[in-house]
């Protein structure tokens, strides 16, 4: 356990506690956005707020890539899998994603051919095993899982095979984070950078938030003192009147970020006008689609999709959830009608979702919730 | 499925971009093509996206994030499962 320790050590944790405290300015109050599911889940899980002062608060941000899948999407992709032929293949997250219909388990069974898959490769391989099917994968999430999307329709490509097809759903981080920057419901003072997806884009394409925002962001690993130190860093950056892109996190991720997953994108793959996401609305180009050089691989050219839309549950507030004005305790469903068992809203669903978070770890059951608020 | 977990290489195969790597005694290929210029080799550790390994790091980091996501539980269990289910070749 020696190689843990040197992350997880509580006594760190206290001593950068103390420096955060001293970096703080009397009367000041400080939002961070934690923009990735993951960071949301460790500070839950360690109850890293109890470390900091009351003048920070850490916001989550949007950064579940199945949170953000509308519904309509969802309620496409089952009419893809009602068509003749069609095995529709999906990562297990997306299976209980509630669409306006219901969700990939109850399409499954209704009697649709849906197979969960671990990746899109798996996919591939079930088009070359069953060559009068039509196999159709699900691609969803951010930039660190379009690299695997766009690699496979490379393969395909390669193989000659010609029954395997994306719907596409992949989205990309930095317009919902200019989204959220643009949103007058919220004043933030800096971001804790996504650790996975900077693998993949790097830290340079972050700099209209520090050059045209002012902002701060600091790319962050997943250990609790990662965290820290990262919340360290944006307030040294604060105090001494700087915004820029910093990489607490350079042991796993480069600069430049993995320049094969970009070019696998972009030889496949090109922006969309304009994608919905859940609860953000809709945001132009923010998602990506197969390239016309690869349109025979494109589910959204070969079916005929209805493209409705599907407005979210009333009573779900995954929207304010998910642009952080919102805490998820204070959605007025949590943990009551809304629960992972029985989720109404995509961020109870996930498992990086922060309402399945906050639950699954207890830090606020609604007792306290109510205590907390009385 | 965002998550990213390590596996250590156990084998490098020969003719196609993949490897096989041990993921908690689980042991199934994963495509190496996005990790090219790397030179990589039986006992170094990589960051597996979806059956992609996406980034090399070192053990201590590899170890760090094992018990990080061991710790968070469901999820990580799924996509263990997952990964047994995987059959890339």
């Amino acid at each position: 356990m020696r190689f843990v320790d040197e992350y997880r050590d509580s006594e760190k944790a206290r001593a950068l506690a103390a420096s955060i405290a001293s970096l703080c300015e009397p009367g000041r109050h400080y939002k961070f956005m934690e923009v990735c599911g993951g960071h949301t889940h460790t500070i839950y899980k360690h109850g890293l707020e109890d470390y900091l002062p009351e003048s920070i608060s850490l916001v989550h941000g949007p950064g579940c890539p199945v949170c953000v899948i509308p519904m309509g999407r969802v309620d496409d992709a089952i009419h893809i899998a009602s068509q003749p032929e069609v095995i529709l293949t999906s990562f297990g997250d997306m299976m209980r994603v509630p669409g306006g219909r219901g969700s990939f388990f109850d399409a499954k069974a209704a009697g649709a051919d849906i197979r969960m898959v671990y990746s899109p490769l798996d996919a591939l391989k079930i088009a070359e095993r069953n060559p009068s099917r039509r196999v159709v994968f699900m691609g969803i999430g951010f930039e660190t899982t379009a690299p695997s999307t766009a690699m496979t329709v490379l393969r395909a490509r390669a193989a000659g095979i010609t029954n395997f097809s994306v719907f596409c759903n992949h989205v990309t981080i930095l317009p919902a984070i200019k989204a959220i920057l643009d949103s007058p419901d919220l004043r933030l003072d800096g971001f804790l950078g996504p650790g996975h997806v900077s693998t993949v884009i790097g830290c340079r394409p972050y700099s209209f938030i520090t050059g045209d925002y002012g902002k701060p962001l600091v790319v962050a690993g997943f250990e609790p003192l990662d965290l820290l130190q990262a919340v360290h860093m944006l307030l040294t950056q604060l105090a001494s009147g700087r915004s820029e892109v910093e990489n607490q996190y350079g042991r796993v991720v480069p600069w430049e970020g993995n320049t094969k997953a970009l070019e696998a994108i972009a030889k496949t793959m090109e922006l969309r006008p304009y994608f919905e996401w859940r609860g953000l609305g809709f945001i132009s180009h923010s998602a990506l689609r197969l390239r016309d050089e690869y349109a025979d691989f494109d589910a959204e050219r070969i079916f005929d999709i209805p493209g409705g839309r599907v407005a979210d549950p009333k009573a779900c507030q995954c929207g304010e959830v998910l642009k952080g004005v919102l805490k998820p305790w204070e959605c007025k469903v949590f943990g009551t009608a809304c629960t992972p068992e029985t989720p109404i809203g995509t961020c109870m669903v996930s498992s990086e979702g922060a309402c399945a978070a906050y639950y699954n770890f207890g830090r606020f059951t609604r007792e306290r919730v109510k205590e907390a608020t009385r | 499925m965002c998550l990213a977990i390590p596996g250590e290489i156990v084998e490098i195969m020969p003719d196609r971009p993949l490897a096989k790597v041990d993921v908690t005694g689980v042991r199934r290929a994963v495509n190496i093509g996005l990790l090219d210029g790397e030179r990589l080799a039986p006992g170094d550790w990589v960051l597996i996206h979806v059956g992609f390994a996406m980034s090399k790091i070192d053990e201590a980091e590899a170890q760090a994030t094992l018990t990080m996501l061991q710790g968070i539980g469901d999820a990580y269990d799924d996509e263990i499962d997952a990964l047994r289910e995987s059959r890339i070749d």
